[in-house]
């Protein structure tokens, strides 16, 4: 094959041999090939975290935004009944805005999902090959002469090296995505900072002040009503008692 | 031949798959080469379901390298002369830290 794959194939075997290659002594160099392994599998752990939070604060995001959805339907039912389809229009706007909002916060959770199972697989897959170079590594220094064990562990590294550099590239994809979608996440905070997207959840927004106005000259109203019943019927009552 | 998928795994193909792979890896690479994406996109993405429909599946422990590796269909562009470039490939590899 001359093509891609047989590039990239020769592009990450010269990259490894120069990984592989640094110490001498190949007793060395199995210990220190096997260093790395360990640390690049830590590395995993790390990047496996890291998704899950990601994924954690996008999930909290999204069940602010269902809160919202509920309390601006609530809204903007109160305020028809009030006879403000104003009011109503504009919680409703919001509402709108909020679950497109959500829609594309889904889709970021499903893609960070995807990342985690492959790093999760990633994962898996370095710990067998790792637990198989550590057997080899084992036999290579017992029962090798120097010459013979750099032939050996050649072999080994360079198939292990090969999971390395898959499980790094899994690792590298992955946290592209977190930093993507915690920048995206930031930017939804920031909207809701700045009012843009209004905070709405931070209590009252003009929409809110509006409807506690409107809802307390109600309560007035109501209250009004209820004395001047009140007063109607204890004059009645006067005057029966007459 | 053993060839590995990229952030997947390994697997094992006969020789009568190996002519098909080549055949999709050289439209591949004049596809990069090209520029056009969408092309490289679909040459990978066949070869990656050939080889997961018809290869044998190397177990987790076996330590032997592969002959070729089929970047992800799904990289792109960008990615890819990035796994190309000078020091761009497995930016993670903790050598490079210690």
């Amino acid at each position: 094959m001359a093509g891609l794959a047989q590039r990239t194939s020769t592009v990450i075997k010269a990259k490894l041999s120069k990984l592989i290659g640094r110490a001498e002594d190949p007793a060395e160099q199995l210990d220190y090939s096997y260093e790395q392994q360990l640390r690049l599998l830590q590395n995993v752990k790390r990047g496996i975290a890291d998704v899950v939070t990601s994924k954690k604060r996008l999930q909290l995001q999204t069940s602010k935004l269902e809160q919202e959805l509920v309390k601006l339907e609530d809204q903007a039912r109160q305020a028809l009944a009030a006879g403000r389809e104003d009011l109503a229009r504009q919680a409703l706007e919001r509402k709108s805005a909020a679950q497109q909002q959500l829609r594309s916060l889904d889709t970021q959770i499903e893609q960070l999902e995807a990342q985690q199972e492959k790093l999760i697989a990633s994962e898996r897959q370095l710990n067998a090959k790792i637990e198989a170079f550590r057997s080899e590594k084992e036999v290579i220094k017992a029962q090798y002469s120097a010459a013979e064990a750099q032939v050996r562990i050649g072999e080994a590294a360079t198939g292990i090296g090969e999971q390395m550099a898959d499980t790094g590239l899994a690792i590298q994809r992955a946290r592209d995505k977190t930093e993507e979608m915690q920048a995206r996440a930031g930017a939804v905070d920031e909207l809701i900072a700045a009012g843009t997207l209004d905070d709405f959840t931070s209590g009252q927004t003009q929409l809110d002040r509006e409807l506690a106005q409107l809802s307390s000259s109600s309560d007035v109203e109501a209250d009004l009503a209820r004395l001047k019943g009140e007063l109607g019927t204890s004059e009645q009552q006067k005057q029966i008692e007459k | 031949m053993i060839v590995r998928l990229l952030t997947e795994g390994q697997y094992e193909v006969s020789e009568e798959l190996q002519q098909r792979l080549n055949e999709l890896d050289d439209r591949a690479m004049a596809a990069l080469d090209g520029g056009d994406e969408p092309e490289l996109d679909r040459q990978l993405e066949e070869m990656w379901r050939l080889v997961q429909a018809e290869g044998q599946r190397l177990p987790d422990h076996d330590l032997r390298p592969s002959e070729v590796v089929i970047p992800p269909a799904d990289m792109t562009l960008e990615e890819t002369r990035v796994l190309f470039s000078e020091d761009g490939l497995i930016p993670d590899l903790p050598a490079r830290a210690s």
